[in-house]
């Protein structure tokens, strides 16, 4: 699987490479693009010395945590989100009867090397945040695990939303407030949010374990909502379940999908 | 009426914008409640106005396509159907813009109302004075929309001359994203960069109509500015029009 994975990205980075002017400018693009959001970051610290607790280097850890792990799921993962655009052409029908996963086929179709933009913009901020934080090094093992964990979450995140699709298939736009707010939920500390909001992304969609609880413990910093301290290092668990039931979601989309027929 | 009925086809895709928007919408409002409650009065908002300001943002995405194209004209200049446009007897320009009025309208029901309502539910927003306040919002929502359509005109005609528009789209979105105070209200931005974005026509389409909704500004300069952004836009609209039909003519079509 990974062997054609590699193979048929290759395949489209070439594709994408015919034009590489377009290619460099949507790179840069989609680089300034996510650099407006920590422009907002430093617009409100501007204004303000701590935001929920945190000050600029932590927020911005948390920022740069969250973000390398988004982009990694967005650049391997992230396209099972057009899954209703194949539907609707039927070009879904196609991918079935290859001798390929229909998964790996969606993940790298049109692999799209622009994403990189987003990739590197985020581990800048991270090389940034981390020398002005001084994390004792019997803290900062955590942080490439949390940068796991984090990618594994979110591409779980992407495959339910392309799951969902199989059912929702006019309306791909919902996938996108649990993807892409998602990402914008975990470029803040949580202690913004309202308690119930926390809630429900700690035990329900846990997207509090992509840098949230694992960032405390990095940080060293009180939980502000008081939930046990065990929750710090439970991100491998989160996203083991996580991505169990986001597989299993989509092969149970997979098995109900209907073509249209055209 | 006609580009109304034609986005009218796809309610659930309008449905499920609203659904992000709101989502988005709670979001931002809890990280403009952090900021307003660490800094209350900021910018001459209370926390109140900020989490309108936040609402209403939201709701301007769908009517002004904040995030860009709208108008399909880009995609007939790459597949050579604008040459057909151009030999219509309507102007091209006239009918692009009253299928995105007809566009702007319907989303405005769809996808600006519901989520202000949830968020009014959820956090309680500002409400306007009087009937003069709202109409005078009304009349300012249409001036955005034609500052909207107005850039994104010319960005779509921009095809003509470079043929992959992909970069130019992108490069608007950047701007269009932050100038238009979608990122952050853009009276919180700091020194010259705040009068700078003030001034752009970008302004017109978030910031501006949000404080004439919230009566921090002076109405008749807001809608001035605004209305004088579109009448150039348009302006420029109409010369790339004329440009890119003698274009189409030398390339034979």
């Amino acid at each position: 699987m990974v062997r054609t994975y590699t193979l048929l990205a290759w395949t489209w980075l070439r594709a994408g490479a015919q034009y590489p002017l377009s290619m460099a400018l949507l790179t840069i693009g989609t680089f300034v693009v996510s650099a407006l959001d920590l422009i907002a970051i430093w617009i409100i610290f501007e204004h303000t010395g701590t935001l929920g607790g945190f000050t600029l280097p932590e927020v911005m850890f948390l920022y740069g945590t969250a973000m390398v792990s988004f982009s990694l799921a967005d650049l391997l993962f992230g396209n099972v989100d057009k899954l209703s655009a194949h539907v609707r052409a039927g070009t879904f029908d196609s991918m079935l009867i290859r001798p390929v996963s229909p998964f790996v086929q969606m993940a790298v179709d049109r692999f799209a090397v622009q994403r990189l933009g987003k990739l590197v913009q985020a581990v800048v901020v991270l090389v940034i945040a981390l020398p002005q934080l001084d994390v004792p090094s019997s803290r900062v093992w955590m942080v490439p695990v949390m940068v796991f964990c984090g990618t594994v979450i979110f591409t779980a995140v992407f495959t339910l939303g392309g799951a969902l699709q199989f059912l929702l298939t006019d309306a791909p736009e919902v996938a996108n407030a649990f993807t892409y707010g998602g990402s914008a939920l975990t470029q803040y500390p949580l202690s913004v949010y309202g308690t119930d909001l926390v809630r429900g992304v700690t035990f329900v969609l846990p997207l509090a374990f992509v840098n949230w609880q694992p960032g405390l413990f990095v940080l060293g910093h009180e939980d502000p909502f008081g939930l046990p301290y065990w929750l710090r290092f439970a991100a491998p668990l989160a996203a083991l379940l996580l991505g169990a039931i986001s597989a299993l979601a989509w092969r149970a989309g997979l098995r109900r999908y209907r073509s249209t027929g055209s | 009426m006609y580009g109304f009925r034609r986005h009218s086809t796809y309610r659930a895709a309008a449905i499920a914008g609203a659904f992000t928007n709101t989502v988005f919408g709670i979001l931002r409002a809890y990280i403009l409640i952090a900021l307003w409650e660490a800094r209350p009065g900021l910018a001459g908002y209370d926390v109140a106005d900020a989490i309108t300001f936040c609402f209403l943002s939201q709701a301007f995405i769908g009517p002004m396509q904040v995030f860009g194209g709208g108008l399909g004209l880009a995609e007939r200049v790459r597949t050579g159907d604008a040459a057909v446009d151009l030999v219509r007897p309507a102007s091209l320009q006239f009918w692009s813009m009253a299928d995105d009025l007809g566009r702007a309208l319907y989303l405005f029901l769809m996808r600006s109302i519901p989520p202000t309502l949830i968020g009014a539910a959820l956090f309680g927003i500002v409400v306007p004075a009087g009937p003069l306040t709202w109409l005078l919002f009304a009349a300012s929502v249409v001036a955005g929309v034609l500052v909207s359509f107005g850039v994104r005109y010319l960005v779509a005609l921009s095809a003509c001359w470079i043929l992959d528009d992909r970069g130019i789209q992108s490069l608007s979105l950047v701007l269009c994203l932050f100038f238009s105070g979608m990122v952050v209200p853009l009276n919180i931005m700091p020194g010259w960069l705040g009068t700078v974005a003030n001034a752009l026509p970008w302004a017109a389409m978030v910031q501006v109509p949000a404080d004439v909704y919230l009566g921090k500004t002076d109405v008749a300069h807001a809608l001035g500015f605004q209305l004088g952004w579109a009448a150039v836009l348009i302006a420029l609209g109409a010369l790339a029009t004329r440009a890119a039909r003698r274009k189409v003519v030398i390339q034979g079509g």
